[in-house]
């Protein structure tokens, strides 16, 4: 299959008045349409500078990123970002944040607006359209967040530890909720997480990233009856905990090489 | 059904309580609150009324420090008889043109200094050194180049505000949480569109209550403005009274502008509150 990201050895450095540092060691990477990727690794290892390349928020030093096979120049309506925090808009309404997207890429039509409705009812939204996002919980603002992403339609969602903010239980919620939505419409998943279990769980594939500069050290390939259940009945599955323990001990090795 | 019961029963008991509880609370407040108001109250009649009696008494000398009825009194004969008028609209103009364009000015100066980094590094010594020297003291040069009226005192109101607003407003675009600004770059949005849907409105707030400042920076450029050159305006009727030995002039000019300021100030406020609603 032809893949929808494409990342060739990209390389980049960051320049500061006390020099320039490698963040990234050349690393190349193809995602296929479809497919549910993590990036774990320890910090500094450069896993958001690469969402940021990959969003084309930053333009690597070396090397590019191919979205269906077209170069990457800048942020395009193809690539939804999801950042740690929901970041809504405090002065705008629920609905309204869900609009903000298209309404910077000037997409806001009848027929888009009746589908971030439909969208903002299907993620038990439906109530809360009028209200502001500090009268929501902190779950329920990063559903909002979701639906702020989805309603531009992108192929490819980029998931920058989306739940690291949330306490456990609203956590396993939003994985099930994420990963049956982006199933659902055959997106194309990039997830950087701290969480082993939250990566194994969700993923088809677990790249373990090594630090200073980011390299890949590791790709792990779930297994298909993990791949199979929601995140939350993954972690019970056989063999996840055998997984999760090699993932585990591949992370450990590459934070004491450090 | 027993349950239900249980429930029932619950229900009304917990309430009445509550409801009790609630009450009382209400009624703590009412009472400290007309406490708060009767003591405010108590001190300004106390003190006019020792005041009063100190003028009457000749426990001071009447002739510097007038006593409130007569003051009062000629502030009313003034409203009567029109001659008050004309300065207190000079004043209040004056305030209400320097404050809005000091806060308009200055807020279009931070947009620009916030747009464009290279200008900001450039005009920084300027700013330092501008913002640090009394501003005041530029109250000739305006007088020189804008004649002694209404420019030159709207003008020296100007230099006081413009500065302070600039860099309060400009610190708070900075402040704004670069996340958001994220957001929207991720959906492509250009500096403009930055500036638009996150930074003005994120700053707003921050806008709204530096009309506040402004209101009380604004009364002290006009007076002074005034001190320096004005023939009409509260500011002159001050320096005038001061030169004659009318002190009954200077007081009754002091109580009207504290009147005055005090109103608009709260009309900054009522505005503020209906602007920043629902944040």
């Amino acid at each position: 299959m032809l893949p929808i990201v494409e990342l060739k050895n990209i390389a980049h450095a960051y320049v500061t008045d006390r020099g320039a540092s490698l963040a990234i060691d050349y690393l190349s990477l193809f995602i296929e349409p479809g497919e549910f990727v993590s990036l774990v690794g320890p910090s500094g290892c450069g896993k958001t500078t690469l969402l940021s390349i990959v969003a084309g928020l930053l333009t690597p030093s070396q090397g590019e990123v191919l979205l269906l096979g077209e170069k990457v120049s800048g942020p395009t309506p193809q690539v939804g970002y999801m950042l740690q925090q929901d970041y809504l808009f405090p002065w705008r309404t629920i609905y309204e944040n869900s609009l903000i997207g298209l309404e910077l890429t000037s997409q806001v039509t009848d027929r888009t607006k009746e589908s971030t409705l439909h969208l903002l009812n299907e993620m038990g939204l439906g109530a809360a359209i009028d209200l502001y996002p500090h009268h929501l919980s902190g779950g329920m603002r990063q559903r909002v967040a979701l639906v702020r992403t989805l309603a531009t339609d992108p192929e490819v969602l980029l998931l920058d530890e989306p739940f690291s903010a949330l306490d456990y239980q609203t956590k396993l919620q939003l994985e099930d909720l994420i990963v049956k939505t982006l199933k659902d419409r055959h997106k194309t998943a990039l997830l950087v997480t701290h969480d082993l279990s939250e990566a194994i769980a969700m993923s088809d594939r677990v790249i373990v990233l090594g630090a200073s500069p980011g390299h890949i050290r590791k790709t792990f390939e779930i297994p298909q009856n993990i791949r199979d259940s929601q995140p939350f009945y993954a972690r019970e599955q056989e063999g996840f905990n055998e997984l999760f323990r090699e993932v585990w001990s591949e992370l450990e090795a590459s934070e004491r090489k450090e | 059904m027993a349950v239900l019961e249980y429930a029932e029963q619950k229900d009304t008991q917990s309430t009445s309580w509550i409801d009790g509880q609630y009450n009382d609370y209400l009624k703590q407040k009412r009472k400290t609150q007309a406490l708060v108001v009767t003591a405010q109250f108590s001190i300004l009649v106390a003190l006019l009324v020792l005041w009063e009696l100190a003028g009457r008494l000749k426990w001071i000398d009447v002739l510097l420090f007038s006593y409130p009825s007569k003051v009062f009194s000629y502030i009313w004969s003034e409203m009567v008889s029109g001659q008050l008028w004309p300065h207190l609209a000079m004043t209040v103009g004056e305030t209400v043109v320097g404050f809005l364009l000091g806060t308009l000015f200055g807020t279009l100066l931070a947009v620009i200094i916030w747009w464009s980094p290279f200008l900001s590094k450039v005009l920084d010594p300027y700013m330092v050194v501008f913002n640090s020297m009394p501003k005041v003291a530029l109250g000739p040069i305006f007088i020189v180049m804008f004649g002694g009226g209404f420019t030159a005192i709207v003008m020296t109101t100007l230099s006081i505000t413009i500065i302070v607003t600039t860099l309060v407003v400009y610190n708070s675009f900075r402040d704004v949480d670069p996340n958001y600004v994220k957001v929207i770059r991720s959906f492509g949005g250009s500096k403009r569109v930055i500036f638009q849907k996150v930074i003005l409105p994120a700053s707003f707030p921050t806008i709204v209550s530096t009309l506040k400042v402004n209101v009380g920076m604004s009364w002290v450029g006009v007076i002074v403005g005034e001190f320096l050159v004005a023939k009409i305006g509260l500011g002159y009727l001050i320096i005038y009274g001061f030169q004659v030995f009318n002190f009954t002039l200077v007081l009754a000019s002091l109580v009207i502008i504290a009147f005055a300021a005090t109103l608009m100030y709260q009309l900054v406020v009522y505005v503020e509150r209906r602007l920043v609603r629902g944040r």
